[in-house]
């Protein structure tokens, strides 16, 4: 086949598999509703009438913006004390214990920690997905500006860059593949701590609408929640994935052509 | 006054019985504008004596002078060609970007920058190749880069080090050339480490011959043939032929001598 050709048909097996699994379940819900699994058809329904965009601003909008705060605040605390961790082995030695324990813990073990210190409102939301998300880019920027090769550092040195110029257009760059590695774990955990940070003490977002929901029997609302939260995460991925190949297609073609 | 000068330079690694003693004592200097290899068999603290004289490494014993004054880091009177050019690169800039990067701290007027990377993309021939990254050119081209590099920074002194161990033999050939021709372009003087006798040969001025690890100077000889070097006409000579076989048995003697101990 033409590469044209062969793209055309592999988009169409990309779509063609999600369409027909959505087919049988509307056809099954439809022909066998159960309290449980209402008919697709309504949850579409609800869909549209919840967040198209009744509850966005009320729900979906406070959510997506403590994750967003959360996960930004992890990756620049991770890049700065991972820049500073991975310059120096006697830092790396003194914190590792520390940093271990840290990361040990299961992250929703710190909600009621987090309300009794902290309250319940936004901010102890935002700690405790930038507490969950700082540790894979932390670890990964320690590896990445450890593991960077000593040629480079001699270069560096030979050339007198120094300072900002060289943080900037040598150490992180050369440490970036790694760095987007944790940067994109951390995602995936930004979300799934959202979802769980409101479902405990909390008056709003997706997370708390599902359980609302649950709770008071509303089925198709309680699935409504459940597909934007699967779409979300299907987009954020999406969205991280062009963007780092935009920022790493260096990366890309170095080991092409190195392994080429 | 030589331009630069070692000193009953040594470095030991390590103390005590596991020290390894790579350097035990290599003195030499280098005059301006001269090209002067160093040669020496595999395994003869050739990179680490290199590092000491850049200011890479601290030395455990003696110093290096440039103008009489002590080496203590990196002067900005030396550049340094690496062996392993795809690791001293930066992928994520095109050529043009790596050029100029170590200009960026000196302080040019803009215009001016990009006026000597330009040039010294023009010395190593890569001028329609200036925006692309380094990954898309061949090996030789990569080390052509790491050369324009150096030159853009304006060393008065230039060490490489086996910059083209990793090339095939006719690029190896064609960037030996270069590399004569930028000498008189940009009146620099080189010290070229390499563990090819021949490349010693037709490049220098000057050979120091090291012994194995810990290394001291074997020889220090003068290589009077005609300039300009030619691959062809200068090897043919019966002088290249003498001194080629005169360094190699210098080599391999004390290759024999160290493992008959």
């Amino acid at each position: 086949m033409r590469p044209r050709t062969r793209r055309i048909a592999e988009l169409a097996v990309e779509i063609a598999v999600p369409a027909a699994i959505v087919a049988v379940l509307f056809a099954w819900t439809a022909g066998k509703p159960t309290f449980y699994f209402p008919p697709l058809s309504d949850v579409f329904d609800r869909f549209a009438n919840t967040w198209v965009f009744e509850r966005f601003g009320s729900d979906a909008w406070p959510s997506l913006r403590r994750m967003g705060l959360g996960y930004a605040i992890a990756v620049l605390i991770a890049i700065a004390a991972g820049t500073a961790l991975g310059s120096s082995a006697t830092l790396r030695r003194a914190t590792a214990p520390v940093v271990e324990f840290l990361r040990s813990i299961p992250p929703p073990a710190l909600i009621p920690f987090a309300i009794v210190v902290i309250g319940i409102g936004d901010d102890m939301k935002v700690f405790i997905i930038a507490f969950v998300c700082l540790w894979p880019v932390l670890l990964n920027t320690i590896d990445g500006i450890n593991g960077i090769d000593p040629t480079l550092r001699d270069t560096a040195r030979v050339y007198g860059i120094s300072g900002r110029d060289r943080l900037m257009r040598i150490t992180l760059p050369a440490a970036s593949p790694q760095i987007f590695a944790g940067m994109r774990l951390s995602l995936s955990l930004a979300l799934i701590l959202m979802v769980i940070s409101e479902m405990v003490a909390s008056t709003n977002g997706i997370g708390f609408f599902v359980l609302q929901s649950q709770r008071s029997f509303a089925i198709p609302e309680m699935w409504s929640g459940i597909l934007l939260l699967g779409i979300l995460g299907y987009l954020f991925n999406l969205a991280f994935m062009i963007i780092e190949r935009r920022v790493l297609a260096w990366h890309r073609g170095a080991r092409a052509s190195s392994l080429g | 006054m030589a331009l630069l000068e070692i000193n009953g330079l040594g470095k030991t690694y390590g103390e005590g019985d596991g020290a390894t003693h790579a350097i035990g004592d290599v003195s030499f200097s280098l005059d301006e504008r001269e090209f002067v290899c160093v040669v020496g068999p595999s395994g003869c603290g050739k990179t680490t004596l290199l590092k000491c004289m850049s200011g890479l490494l601290e030395p455990t014993r003696g110093d290096v002078l440039l103008r009489g004054e002590r080496v203590e880091g990196p002067p900005e009177a030396m550049a340094l060609v690496f062996q392993e050019y795809s690791r001293s690169l930066l992928p994520w800039m095109s050529v043009r970007g790596n050029v100029v990067m170590p200009l960026r701290h000196k302080k040019l007027e803009k215009a001016e920058a990009a006026r000597l990377v330009e040039e010294a993309v023009d010395a190593v021939g890569l001028t329609e190749f200036i925006d692309r990254y380094p990954w898309q050119l061949s090996g030789g081209m990569q080390q052509r880069v790491a050369i324009a590099r150096a030159l853009a920074y304006q060393p008065e002194i230039l060490l490489m080090d086996e910059p083209f161990a990793s090339v095939d033999a006719q690029t190896r050939g064609d960037l030996e050339d270069l590399i004569l021709e930028v000498r008189d372009r940009y009146d620099m003087t080189i010290l070229f480490v390499t563990h090819d006798i021949d490349e010693s040969v037709y490049l220098s001025d000057r050979i120091v011959v090291l012994s194995p690890s810990p290394t001291e100077v074997r020889e220090i000889l003068d290589v009077p043939l005609p300039a300009p070097r030619d691959q062809v006409e200068t090897k043919e000579l019966p002088e290249f032929a003498h001194l080629r076989a005169h360094v190699y048995r210098l080599i391999k003697r004390r290759r024999e001598a160290a493992e008959s101990t």
